[in-house]
């Protein structure tokens, strides 16, 4: 049985976690705040986007001229995983969700016989995928120095996507994030952004269908699609802060209530022990007094 | 027909501007164009360079972007630039950091003239040659020391 200091120090100690954690994930709701109106102001873009490259791509799909990134290299052998987690751990299970799913997904490629590459982003998931993957990994970025996720670190990243593709080093690229749906659920998402992945159904005929463009439709396109990929990855990568911060703050509103449980257990114990100590003098000195 | 339309000015990171206005006029690849309320559908890829903006009242505004595309309809003009800042608020420094892009997406053209085909290099050295008219245009140096060649 722990002696009464023991206990009484391991409450002590119990209690700084508590504090600590509770304050991790106080911060992770302020960033989760700041998290979610940055993925709010980014939709606008995207959407617009969204809608003239449906358009776009409805009338250039069925054309054989139709550029490379969406049409294709017209092979299915070389894919490129792009894998996107935190840089810190502490989030539940934020970053073995993606890392998962990733893993599926290598596996059932790798099975199939096709050629696997793979690009982190986030020193967590590169961690994790070392043992395994380390010799497909083919680059990776270190996101430790960004505060607060722009425009331009997702365009570094398409960039370096679109240089590979332009030299024949894959044939798809799928990017790997989790979704934000609320702060209590984050789902694992794997997108296909290149070749461009199309919403079909809604992308025939409609209103778009009507614009003139100017210059020419295709070289509009051939001008847009690295920007679609590029804020694909933009809004990946802001879906990916939430998420993580969302997920952050699950954990520690769960360790913080543990910790408060186990103090309780804790506590109970000590008093029990002290109440034992007690009684037990008493009888020594009871017995004591009665032996004389 | 309603006398003004309604403008946006949207960068991926968040939305800069949305105002109603009676007309804008654009700085599109293929040469400048004057947008105003029931213009047919167009969408139109820019050239670095100024946007003005004809406000509700009659006032101009100016914005310099460093390209993009804009999406004309009837009753709105929707701009989507990577970069826009309004005129007035384009100081040496920020100017300073659109050019380093350029210069950069020049060298980034040149390492893979082989790959990608002249074309390329080209269409680089030409943004690069808008950006530094629209430096003249605005007032501010184009040259100055600190780009990395």
């Amino acid at each position: 049985m722990p002696s009464l200091k023991d206990l009484k120090n391991r409450i002590g100690s119990v209690k700084n976690t508590r504090k600590i954690t509770k304050a991790m994930q106080m911060v992770a709701a302020a960033k989760l705040r700041r998290a979610q109106d940055a993925a709010e102001a980014a939709r606008p873009y995207a959407d617009r986007m969204a809608a003239v490259m449906a358009g776009l791509t409805a009338n250039a799909a069925g054309s054989a001229s139709a550029p490379r990134l969406l049409a294709g290299t017209g092979a299915d052998r070389k894919h490129l995983l792009v894998v996107m987690t935190s840089e810190r751990g502490l989030a539940g299970g934020f970053n073995s969700t993606i890392v998962k799913l990733a893993r599926q997904h290598a596996d059932r490629l790798r099975g199939e016989g096709k050629e696997v590459a793979i690009l982190t982003v986030g020193k967590k998931g590169r961690e994790q995928l070392k043992r395994e993957y380390g010799s497909l990994f083919v680059s990776h970025v270190d996101m430790s120095e960004v505060k607060r996720v722009g425009y331009d670190n997702a365009r570094a990243i398409a960039d370096d996507v679109l240089d590979r593709f332009e030299a024949g080093d894959f044939d798809v690229a799928t990017l790997f994030y989790n979704r934000f749906e609320s702060v209590i659920s984050q789902v694992p998402t794997a997108r296909q952004i290149i070749p461009a992945e199309m919403p079909e159904g809604q992308a025939a005929g409609g209103a778009t269908a009507l614009y003139d463009y100017e210059p020419g439709e295709e070289a509009i396109l051939a001008d847009l699609l690295p920007r679609s990929v590029a804020t694909q990855v933009f809004a990946a990568l802001l879906e990916n802060a939430a998420s993580e911060q969302g997920a952050r703050m699950t954990a520690m509103d769960n360790a913080t209530r543990n910790a408060g449980e186990m103090i309780d257990r804790l506590t109970t114990e000590y008093n029990r022990s002290r109440q034992a100590a007690i009684t037990k003098e008493l009888i020594e000195i009871i017995s004591g007094a009665e032996a004389l | 027909m309603a006398d003004t339309m309604q403008f946006d000015l949207v960068s991926p990171e968040r939305r800069l501007v949305s105002v109603p206005v009676r007309e804008v006029r654009l700085p599109g690849t293929d040469g400048d164009l004057t947008a105003m309320p029931g213009h047919a559908p167009t969408i139109v890829t820019l050239r670095p360079g100024l946007v003005t903006v004809i406000g509700a009242d009659g006032t101009a505004s100016d914005f310099a972007v460093t390209g993009g595309f804009v999406e004309i309809s009837a009753d709105s003009v929707s701009l989507l630039a990577e970069r826009g800042h309004r005129r007035e608020e384009i100081t040496q420094e920020i100017f300073n950091e659109m050019m380093t892009d350029a210069h950069r997406n020049r060298r980034a053209a040149e390492t893979k003239r082989d790959a990608a085909g002249e074309d390329v290099v080209t269409a680089a050295v030409k943004l690069l040659a808008d950006m530094e008219a629209l430096g003249t245009h605005i007032g501010l140096d184009p040259n100055h020391p600190n780009f990395p060649d």
